[in-house]
Formats: structure tokens, sequence, C-alpha cells
């Protein structure tokens, strides 16, 4: 039994991540239609910036902190690239994204080496059910949840939410009221780059972290979101709960060199669920039309 | 004369190597309703968009003599948001946050306030495009096909806020319309765009007594 509670515990706090994660690619696909490659990049170079600040002398929070700003600076900076130019289609952003997760690569290295790194997050443990596990993860959980719940009142009780909102469901329209579709692209590389920075310096003390990394986490967060069709942050929420939880029941009962294949599996079935649905979906609507 | 809210001037819109507009001139005086009338694929909305500033000219001038604000084709909802959202959104441009007042003016719209405007009728929704205009204290509102897929009784029913916002606040319009019948009873002028050309303007009573756009537009007997 408090094995199980640890998995499940653990599992929740590594699924938060995948959950960060993938809330950033909501974000940016909402409002550009762009799947950002980058994302699990904004997470190293947060992780690596906070390792460097908390080193250099900086206390807890306000490392953190600015590395999460620097996540949401290097997000603005990869918008400004890809979809900086009015026109430029979600296609060809996507490649961008693509060539400047990899260029990041060589960036980090430069910067920060190829060796791991990790720094100390919120010390001791806690005890539930029996079982036993870093206080860190309950950090990990409430940081989470606060911040899927002041996404929910951006959206929906800030004029700037509205208006990324709107860009998400009719750009013309937010054309035609003065709304500048490609600021709120650029917003929203912003907003994903400090949900993946903040995704990075909330693992990082339970998790190493390299230069590559993000592709650990570009996996769960876009195997997450999936199961929103991108748009749904609630549901990406779920997705990554849920498969932080797999991951740690796969990896505790069974093997843990699997939690890949676990999120890439779970990624895959979703798919394959949702293109089944869809037809059928499709043939319900025409044979309403139709009676 | 009266002071020009818009005024255009041999305008030229492409599409790539398409020419949407070939030299388009039209002025729309302050308190104003001037009709824009002509068959699908005329250059009508493309006209719009170019005034709103959304489609750039290859060529020609666009003046305006005050603040445009566009009901577009389709009503065009952000479906997700509630009406009240969406008004809001109308204001985006001047930061005018104040829905009251349109619910003033439109008083229907004030008990869907909290609806999500995907969910309203197609008649409810013109509503809403046309607060959500509002919402941009406009001098001059620019209405495309305000009676596109609307039952006669709800599109006179919009007509007569039309109608009420132009004699009680001097709001001028530009009302663009493939339904002649309505544009020439509402507006004193119209013009008739025909292939991307102005083919004809004139007094609404003279060019509905004319044969040609009688023929063409209203149905008559040429």
């Amino acid at each position: 039994m408090s094995e199980l509670v640890q998995y499940l515990i653990t599992g929740v706090g590594g699924g938060c991540a995948f959950a960060l994660v993938g809330s950033g690619l909501v974000a940016i696909y909402r409002v550009t239609r762009v799947v950002n490659f980058a994302q699990g990049g904004f997470a190293v170079i947060a992780a690596l910036t906070a390792s460097t600040l908390l080193a250099a002398g900086l206390p807890h929070g306000l490392a953190e902190g600015l590395a999460v700003a620097v996540g949401a600076g290097t997000g603005l900076l990869v918008g400004l690239v890809a979809i900086g130019k009015p026109g430029t289609p979600p296609g060809a952003a996507l490649i961008v994204t693509l060539g400047l997760g990899v260029f990041a690569y060589a960036v980090e290295v430069l910067i920060w080496g190829d060796q791991p790194r990790s720094f100390p997050g919120v010390p001791g443990a806690v005890e539930v059910f029996g079982a036993r596990f870093q206080a860190h993860y309950l950090l990990i959980i409430g940081a989470t949840l606060a911040v899927f719940a002041g996404m929910g009142l951006l959206f929906t009780r800030t004029d700037v939410g509205r208006a990324l909102s709107a860009c998400a469901s009719n750009p013309y329209a937010a054309k035609v009221v003065g709304i500048s579709v490609t600021r709120m692209g650029l917003v929203s590389f912003a907003l994903g780059g400090a949900l993946g920075g903040l995704a990075g310096v909330l693992v990082t003390p339970i998790q190493l972290v390299t230069f590559d990394y993000d592709v650990t986490l570009i996996v769960g967060g876009f195997a997450a979101a999936i199961l929103g069709g991108l748009v749904r942050p609630a549901l990406t929420l779920a997705g990554g709960l849920l498969l932080g939880v797999a991951q740690a029941l796969v990896a505790g009962y069974g093997n843990a060199a699997y939690q890949m294949e676990v999120a890439l599996v779970l990624m895959l079935a979703v798919m394959i669920w949702q293109a089944a649905r869809k037809p059928i979906a499709q043939e319900e609507s025409m044979e309403g039309q139709a009676a | 004369m009266k002071s020009r809210m818009i005024d255009v001037e041999d305008l030229t819109v492409r599409y790539g190597a398409a020419v949407a507009l070939d030299g388009v001139s039209l002025t729309v005086g302050a308190g104003e309703m001037v009709a824009l009338i002509g068959p699908n694929g005329a250059g009508k909305s493309t006209l719009v968009n170019a005034l709103s500033g959304i489609l750039r000219p290859a060529a020609g001038r666009v003046t305006l003599g005050g603040r445009l604000a566009q009901v577009p084709e389709g009503r065009q909802m952000f479906p997700d948001l509630t009406v009240d959202d969406n008004l809001r959104l109308g204001g985006w441009r001047i930061r005018n946050r104040d829905t009251g007042p349109i619910y003033e003016v439109l008083p229907d719209l004030a008990k869907l306030r909290r609806r999500r405007a995907g969910l309203l009728s197609g008649g409810q929704q013109q509503m809403v495009a046309v607060g959500r205009a509002l919402m941009g204290r406009p001098d001059v509102l620019a209405v495309d096909e305000l009676s596109l897929g609307l039952a006669p009784l709800v599109v006179a029913d919009l007509v007569r806020h039309l109608r009420e916002l132009n004699t009680e606040r001097g709001l001028a319009v530009l009302l663009i319309e493939q339904n002649a019948r309505i544009a020439l009873d509402l507006c004193t002028r119209a013009y008739v765009l025909e292939a991307g050309r102005i083919a004809t303007s004139g007094a609404s009573a003279d060019l509905a007594a004319s044969p040609e756009v009688a023929a063409a537009y209203l149905g008559a007997a040429a």
C-alpha cells in the first residue's frame, strides 16, 4: 500500500512537469497553430540558469524566478523568429522551432557544458500512509495547481486572456476588432516559455537535467497536450498527471527504462482514439443533417 | 457639404495576380447612410476589409474622417466567449471596457450577456456583432451583409436599430448588401459594385427606378 502511495505521489509530481510543458505547447498552439518543438528547451534553459544563479549565491525563489523570466524571454525570442513575420505559415514556423531547439543544444553546451546539473529543492521528507517522499514534490504539485488556476483566471478574467482566446477561436474577427494576432502570438510564446521554464526549475531538484533533457519533456508534454487536442489546458493537466502516474507505476513495478515508451504508447493511443472518434462524429452530424 | 467619414479614391486591391477591386471611388458623409450593392464576388467584402486596414491596397487611397468599426460578413463571433466578452473585445482598440451603454442601445442583448456567443441564433449573433462594433465608439459603421441567412422579421429588427443609431446618434453607415431591396430602402445613396468596379451610383430612389438595376438586383423584368 505504502509503495503504491509513493508511486502515485511521485508520479503526480513528475506528471506536473509534463502538464506544465504541455500547457505551454497548448498556450502557443491555440493562438498560432504552431506546434513548438523548442518547448522542452525552455525548461532546460531555465533549469540550467537557475543552477548557475544558485551557485552564484542568489537565494532560492529569486534565482528560480529569474530563471522562469529567462524562459519567458527565450520563448519570446523563439516566437519572434518563428512567427515575427506576419503571414508565416504554421508549418514553416514549426520547422523554425525545431531548428531553434537544436541550435539551443549548442548554446547550452557552450555555456553549461554537457554534464548533468541539479540543485536542492524543498528540504526534508514527508510521510503519507506510510509512504515517504521528498517534500519538494508538494511544491511541484502545489505550484502546478496554482499555475493552472491562474491560467484559468488569465483566460477568463483579463483582457489579454480574452484577446488570446479571441485569436485562438477566430483570428479574422480578432483583426476586425483591432487585436494584433501576431502580437498575441508573441505573448503566447512568452507564456509558453514561462510555463516551460517553471517546469524546468521545479523538476531539477528531483531529476538531473542535461542539455538534451528537453526530449523527455517535449515527448511527455506533447503526450499530455494531445489528450486535449492541443487546445484544452485542463485536459492537458489531466493528461500530464495520467502519464506521470503511469510512468511511476511502470518504473516501480516493472522497469524504469520503459518510461519513454509509456509516453509514446499513451500519445499513440490517444491519437488513434481521437482519429477514430472524428469520423464517427462527422457521420452522426451528416446523418443528423439528412434527417 | 457634409464632412466625409469615408473617402475612397481609385482603390485597387489585388490577391496575387487577381484584381479584386479596380479603381473604386466612393464617399460616405457624416451621418449619411450609403449602400453598396452587388452580386457575390463583386469585391464588396474586400472593400470593407480595405477600409478597416485588414487588407493593404495595391493602389489608391482610403481616408477616414472619424473612427470606423466593422460588422463583418458572417457575424464572426468568438464562439467560446460570452456575449459580454465579445462586446468587451469590440472596445479593444480604444480600451473601452464599459458594455453598459450597448445594453441600453440593444436591450435584447442584456439577458444574453452570460451566454456563449457560439450558442446564439443567427439574429442574436448579428446583434452581438453590431454591439461589438459600437463598443469601438465609431463615427461610421461598415456593415457587411446584415441580412445574410436571417429571417425577414429578424432583419427588420436589425434595420430598425441601424436606423435609430443613424437618426438619434448621427452614426454614418455604409451598408454592404446582396439584398438590394433592403439596402435601397434604408439608404439615401447607393453604389453598385460589379466585378471590382463601380458600375453605377446615385440616389437610392433613382437606382431603384432604373430598369437595369431593378432587373439585376430587385427581381423586376427589364
